[in-house]
């Protein structure tokens, strides 16, 4: 008894006593919380985070360096979140076929379940955006003229107006939208891929990103009931089409009206 | 092929001219007859051909009524070449416009195959008219002054001439009415109506907080009460010189603004509208902190003080101080430093 109450009159006994109860608080939380989260989750999440780790040496250390840091050809991944992954990879645009101004679009590398894994992967080295969930970018019932306005405020001046993308800076492109799906649409939004700016749901929320795709799968589904969709281009295509097409046509027409018959 | 029936044309060979060697320099070349002069049965040919064109031309002109009638508005149907067109517009279209054409190539086939073939040259007389023509104008004119009076009656002629002399005077007030002169309506933006104004997400109306602004995020953005302006003045005039883009980049990536500390943890505020022509532009490319405008490809670094990198435009954009108030809004402190958008002459 005595030495205890003399102990607790000691200084590194307070320091004892705080240690001790947070051990005793952390290893009680770190069983409950495990006995609450089913133990197959967390193993099936570590293992696609390795599974993750490993496609990730393999084909993207090389720029984004071991441990997803950044390097002389790529920026760094911490922080870039699943959202980005699942994008730049499921667009075939990562990894990129060489040095390129920009990555383009072409036939994906990876599986979904691969893309999944490094998804994983890169979001466990830093906090971002996660890839949206159906509900997120699910557009039915979306108002597809609000969907329009905004479209017109905040994306047409880079996507063109019927979508159909334009020039940029430096060799530079905004792609064309109309082989987007609603998810890519929404991922690119919320990571702002290569030129792009973010668009966060604080900027533009959520409902409002959906009236956006709402828009784009119009535009993806319109039919051009002249023909001639030219690209949606506007009218310098349709210039440069009727100047060399029809002018060609007119002169031919012409030469033929001015000959002798033979 | 020699004719006699036109008066005043010439043999064409009288119009030949060639060289040493004999090749025609100027002047049309020998006769040649056509196929359809000498061989009966491809003038017949030629014959039936013109005639079956306008057969099939008024055959398409009942199908565009067939089609107008009969093919449904609504359908879409796929067309090489053209795509996804509608089945409606495409028959009609297509019926009339090849039956059109048919006529057309009908007649110049008709024509150039069957119509008499010969070659004439016709010539032209001189500009100049003949003496007599000249003195009889001159001569038909004095007669006219004459029998008008104009030299006999001076309170006439004088009152004619006031008369002319004055009908430019009133299109002169007109003129000096056209305006009112701007004032210095250019030079002054609804930023400066107030101090500290607060800025609002053109996109969803709301009032922008610094957090609400990602790194490397865009934001279009209008001055708090211009919505309220616009109802009242009926006009887009103030949302056309006032609105702005908000970006926000790495703190460490803003090399200079155009004031000390113009911008608010590394989110600047800029002008939309182009110093060139006044294109409104919000192409901004995240990385590289590029602002193209797509008019002209006047190119600004938002992230030195939006000075130009290319392109046509002579002055930086515009830039506005940024700051937050006591309830954590993002407010423009003042109006912009200069006038915002293309120069104008008294700019200076």
């Amino acid at each position: 008894m005595n030495v205890s109450a003399s102990a607790r009159r000691r200084p590194f006994a307070a320091g004892a006593l705080l240690l001790i109860a947070l051990l005793t608080t952390g290893t009680a939380y770190a069983v409950t919380s495990s006995a609450l989260t089913p133990k197959a989750a967390v193993a099936a999440d570590a293992d696609l985070i390795s599974k993750g780790k490993a496609l990730f040496t393999e084909g993207c250390s090389s720029c984004h360096g071991l441990a997803g840091q950044g390097g002389s050809a790529g920026p760094s991944l911490v922080g870039v979140g699943a959202a980005a992954v699942d994008f730049q990879v499921g667009t075939g645009r990562m990894p990129m076929a060489g040095a390129e101004v920009q990555a383009r679009r072409k036939p994906p590398v990876y599986t979904q379940e691969e893309i999944d894994a490094l998804a994983a992967y890169v979001a466990s080295l830093g906090a971002g955006p996660d890839v949206p969930k159906p509900g997120q970018y699910d557009f039915s019932g979306a108002d597809v003229a609000a969907g329009g306005e905004i479209y017109r405020l905040n994306c047409s001046q880079c996507h063109n107006y019927a979508g159909s993308g334009g020039a940029l800076s430096e060799g530079r492109v905004a792609p064309t939208l109309m082989d987007s799906t609603p998810k890519q649409i929404y991922e690119a939004m919320i990571t702002g891929p290569q030129s792009m700016p973010v668009f966060s749901d604080k900027q533009i929320p959520a409902e409002k990103k959906q009236e956006i795709i709402a828009y784009i799968n119009y535009l993806q589904n319109a039919p051009d009931p002249g023909g001639f969709a030219l690209g949606r281009l506007g009218p310098v295509t349709e210039t440069v089409f009727l100047f060399t097409l029809a002018f060609g046509v007119l002169v031919a027409i012409a030469i033929w009206i001015g000959t002798k018959a033979r | 092929m020699s004719d006699s029936s036109h008066g005043h044309e010439v043999e064409p060979v009288s119009y030949r001219t060639t060289d040493e060697r004999g090749r025609i320099l100027l002047g049309l070349d020998e006769h040649r007859s056509r196929r359809t002069d000498t061989n009966p049965r491809a003038e017949k040919r030629a014959e039936r051909q013109v005639a079956g064109m306008f057969v099939l031309s008024a055959v398409l002109f009942v199908g565009a009524i067939a089609a107008y009638l009969f093919v449904p508005k609504y359908d879409i149907i796929w067309v090489p070449v053209l795509g996804d067109v509608s089945a409606s517009n495409f028959s009609i279209g297509g019926a009339i416009g090849l039956g059109t054409l048919l006529i057309g190539i009908a007649a110049i086939h008709w024509a150039r195959s069957l119509m008499s073939d010969e070659e004439v040259v016709q010539e032209r007389h001189d500009l100049r008219s003949s003496d007599e023509a000249r003195a009889e104008l001159i001569e038909k004119f004095q007669e006219g002054t004459a029998e008008s009076g104009f030299l006999k009656r001076p309170i006439i002629r004088r009152s004619l001439l006031g008369a002319m002399a004055l009908f430019p005077l009133p299109l002169a007030f007109l003129v000096g009415d056209l305006g009112p002169a701007p004032g210095n309506k250019l030079r002054h933006t609804m930023w400066g109506n107030k101090p500290r104004t607060r800025i609002i997400n053109q996109g969803s109306g709301a009032l922008v907080r610094p957090e609400d602004l990602s790194v490397g995020g865009l934001i279009n953005a209008i001055p708090e009460g211009l919505v309220e302006v616009e109802e009242e003045e009926q006009s887009l005039n103030e949302r056309a010189k006032s609105a702005i883009i908000l970006v926000r980049m790495n703190p460490e990536e803003l090399k200079s603004t155009q004031g000390p500390n113009w911008d608010y943890q590394g989110i600047v505020a800029f002008s939309k509208i182009c110093t060139h022509v006044g294109c409104p532009i919000s192409l901004y490319q995240q990385r590289t902190h590029a602002l193209l405008c797509p008019c002209h490809q006047s190119t600004f670094d938002l992230s030195d003080s939006g000075k130009v990198v290319f392109g046509p435009a002579a002055r930086h954009m515009p830039q506005l101080h940024l700051d937050v108030d006591e309830e954590g809004y993002l407010v423009a402190v003042g109006d912009f430093a200069e006038p915002v958008g293309p120069s104008f002459w008294e700019r200076g």
